[in-house]
């Protein structure tokens, strides 16, 4: 072969390999491309049983059961709830009022199966998912509460779903 | 009072950094070399200015002084003064005083270490580094003063995120700023070089040993953050593809393209413009992770910044630095001489690697950006996690396993396949015997993790071999860069070693135990004995017990904790961890379930091969600095 060849034949390898990556990265995207859905937006349009999801919310107040190591609470954004089912170590923070994301799918009897449940460490901690589904549903009060900043109990009582439990309903 | 004088010591920056710009672009041209030496003192001035500064910040975290409005909302009387003086760089203003001192001390490191490369090109690099100087200034004075203060002084602190008081935590952001804002020399090389319009292998050879050193230094801030994770988070792993762990992974990606692309340019005298294109991107990307990660558009532990005019002014920089380098880049890349490669190859094996490196760096970009481009966009809220890096990564690191051991002990310009063969039969054989013999003692392993062991193995026997060769040609083991390819490809395969083990034989047990129970993993058996309460110096914590009834520990505890931090209103996690050579034992505990507590425990082989893995590459980094260093300067000088 002389260099000319070889030189033809390496950038032709080369841009196969490069189509070959492109081509495993996009499939690989379709394939893992996980939705976030907020329990307002799934009760308007309900997501099939077995596909992969992200759903957030406040841990709503009165509905942790725990069994063992299998937990059922309910996710709401203050306008509608999600029935979730997990099994396992809950993160430090998962309590009663407090933002958390599930990861998980839905089985056919309409019970969202995690297999993750995210809080984070911080106690004033929001998850950015759980303050725009919340602003969604109409429950958000931006001067009380963004993410980051202060989200105790006395300072944005309203979110806790405490005080609103009765509307919830 | 000391913090009005930091403020003024910033300011003073800024000014010394205008005066570095100017003097640096007009001493560039002929006849100016006097104006040379005064960018080269800009840039000391510079670097000592910005030291003030930071030394006011951190005696303001030392004494607590809670009028500072950083110091209120990051510090507390109670905490450790290890952890007050990490607090310095614990928060977004602080953090980006840090970036700003290191981008000076490379600054004034390049002033005083560069003294053989022709004039010209000396100031301009040092005018380029004073344009940063000036934008990062200018974003810390007017967005993010680390010394404004609060009208009234409160009497205590907020505190500090309590995860983050934690040793590897506080070396973490040195080392990890180190890194992303070392690429900025080598970023400044490629903007004077376009400048110039002068590239040639001697530019190479000037700029590789900057690359080397802001690749180790990222490597090991990587490394760091990735162990602070493991242990500190409780989750049991040792990356999570995390967005934020993804924005500091590119900027590895192209600066580990760059070295050797430079390698290239350097021997060789081709690539020269890919190398240009890289030196760009590399740092391009370190300001897009600085970027992802400061501006609150990813919300983790690490973004402090919530201010959606700081995310626009870093936007702006990065626009700035990246578009202006690439119209640069555009507009005055010089004509390549045309490559000429032969297939069977040195540089060939290394245009190969660079073809993987890039794909991964784009990978992962694609992975990373997309959600957040859909959001801001207005589209779906998505979420594209470990899967889908996982599926792209394992087989794109198959080929490029098969193919680096080829590449260092190929000759420059042509070598022949069939004497490599022989040279390489060992490891090959080794690496297959191996494989072979983990595939019969641990069934049930997947193939494909089966595969990647392989060619790991085969790795590190290439390295190994190239190790013994190089010594056995030149007897002489003080030529320590000689040593640095293959120490920095061994620690390669020895980190890739730990992460498909860790991965493929992990063992996982979560239980609700009652004290008195006996938890078994792997072939481990241990009593739960309950939990206690204890005090800690700025924080209250439930301790669980667990201890070994058989095997090397009998009798030894794993103490996990449960802490409570009542400054900061805040939990965490610490796990407890035994360490022998196959593997570690991981333990957290969970909240009690009636007179039970959920334990949780792990079993990672081999898992601390990841970080002693990325310690050798850092070393093999290191050792090929310190030949530089040494390295006789007349050589270069009659280069120039």
């Amino acid at each position: 072969m002389s260099p000319k060849n070889a030189r033809a034949a390496m950038i032709i390898s080369g841009l196969w390999f490069l189509a070959l990556a492109a081509m495993l990265a996009l499939t690989a995207l379709e394939d893992n491309i996980v939705f976030f859905r907020a329990p307002s937006e799934l009760a308007e349009k309900p997501v099939a049983a077995g596909i992969a999801l992200r759903v957030g919310g406040l841990v709503r107040d009165g509905t942790v059961q725990r069994d063992g190591l299998n937990v059922r609470f309910q996710i709401t954004d203050l306008a509608h709830q999600i029935d979730v089912r997990f099994t396992g170590m809950l993160p430090d923070l998962f309590r009663e009022g407090q933002g958390v994301v599930a990861e998980g799918r839905f089985d056919d009897a309409g019970m969202f199966i995690a297999d993750t449940v995210l809080a984070k460490h911080d106690e004033t901690y929001m998850p950015p998912e759980v303050a725009d589904a919340l602003k969604a549903a109409g429950r958000w009060q931006a001067d009380a509460a963004h993410p980051g900043t202060d989200y105790s109990d006395a300072a944005y009582p309203d979110a806790t779903g405490r005080k609103t439990g009765a509307e919830v309903k | 009072m000391i913090a009005e004088f930091g403020h003024f010591a910033l300011l003073c920056a800024l000014c010394v950094c205008l005066a570095q710009v100017g003097a640096g672009l007009a001493g560039a041209s002929p006849g100016m070399a006097g104006l040379m030496r005064v960018a080269d003192l800009s840039a000391r001035a510079q670097f000592f200015l910005v030291l003030i500064a930071f030394a006011a910040l951190t005696y303001s975290f030392v004494v607590s002084d809670f009028s500072l409005a950083v110091v209120h909302a990051n510090s507390h009387i109670a905490k450790p003064m290890v952890y007050k003086i990490a607090g310095v760089w614990g928060n977004h203003e602080g953090s980006m005083l840090l970036w700003v001192v290191i981008l000076a001390l490379y600054g004034a490191a390049f002033s005083w270490g560069e003294r053989t490369m022709p004039h010209a090109l000396h100031a301009r690099i040092l005018a380029v580094q004073g344009l940063m100087g000036i934008a990062f200034l200018v974003f810390l004075v007017f967005t993010s003063n680390p010394f404004s203060r609060l009208e009234t002084a409160p009497f205590e602190g907020r505190g500090l995120t309590p995860i983050l008081q934690d040793p590897a935590l506080a070396a973490h952001p040195p080392l990890l700023y180190a890194g992303y804002v070392g690429f900025s020399i080598t970023f400044s090389f490629a903007v004077a070089a376009l400048m110039e319009g002068k590239v040639d292998r001697q530019w190479a050879r000037w700029m590789r040993p900057w690359t080397l050193l802001a690749w180790v230094f990222l490597t090991l801030g990587i490394a760091l953050g990735s162990y602070w994770a493991y242990y500190e988070l409780g989750w049991g792993g040792f990356w999570f593809w995390d967005p934020v762990e993804n924005a500091s992974l590119m900027p590895w990606l192209a600066g580990t393209a760059l070295l050797h692309s430079a390698l290239v340019a350097e021997r060789r005298g081709t690539l020269i413009n890919w190398t240009l294109l890289l030196a760009i991107v590399t740092f391009a990307l370190s300001l897009a992770g600085t970027f992802l990660v400061r501006s609150g558009v990813l919300t983790s532990v690490h973004a402090f910044a919530n201010d959606p005019a700081r995310g626009l002014f870093i936007l702006a920089i990065l626009a700035l630095f990246t578009g202006g380098g690439l119209a640069l880049y555009g507009w005055r890349a010089p004509a390549t001489p045309t490559d000429k490669f032969q297939p069977v190859s040195r540089e060939a094996l290394l245009v190969a690697n660079n073809i993987f490196l890039a794909t991964a760096t784009v990978t992962v970009f694609v992975g990373t950006i997309y959600p957040l481009a859909l959001d801001a966009l207005g589209g779906p809220k998505i979420s594209v996690g470990a899967p889908y890096f996982n599926a792209v990564f394992a087989p794109l690191t198959i080929p490029f396993l098969v193919m680096s051991p080829l590449g260092p002990l190929l000759a420059w310009r042509h070598d022949r396949l069939l004497p490599l063969a022989a040279r390489l039969a060992p490891a090959a054989l080794a690496a297959v015997l191996v494989t072979l013999g983990l595939a019969l003692s641990r069934s049930g392993t997947p193939l494909l993790a089966l595969v990647l062991l392989g060619g790991a193995f085969w790795l590190v026997g290439g390295a190994v071999t190239d190790m013994v060769e190089r010594v056995r040609r030149v007897k002489n083991l003080t030529q320590t860069p000689l040593l640095s390819a293959p120490v920095a490809h061994a620690g390669l395969g020895v980190m890739i070693i730990g992460i498909i083990a860790a991965t493929a034989w992990r063992q996982e047990l979560v239980v609700a135990a009652a004290p008195g129970d006996t938890l078994s993993i792997g072939e481990q058996s241990l009593r739960f004995d309950g939990v206690r309460e204890r005090a800690g110096p700025n924080y209250t914590s439930e301790q669980g017990r667990l201890v070994y009834l058989d095997g090397a520990h009998t009798g030894n505890a794993l103490l996990p904790e449960r802490r409570f931090y009542e400054a900061e209103r805040s939990q965490t996690t610490e796990a407890a961890i035994t360490t022998d050579l196959a593997g570690h034992l991981y333990a957290v505990i969970g909240e009690p379930v009636d007179d039970k507590r959920v334990v949780r425990i792990w079993y990672h082989p081999f898992v601390a091969l990841i970080w002693i893995g990325a310690f050798v590459m850092a070393l093999g980094g290191t050792l090929g600095l310190a030949g530089r260093v040494r390295r006789p300067r007349i050589a270069t000088r009659a280069g120039a």
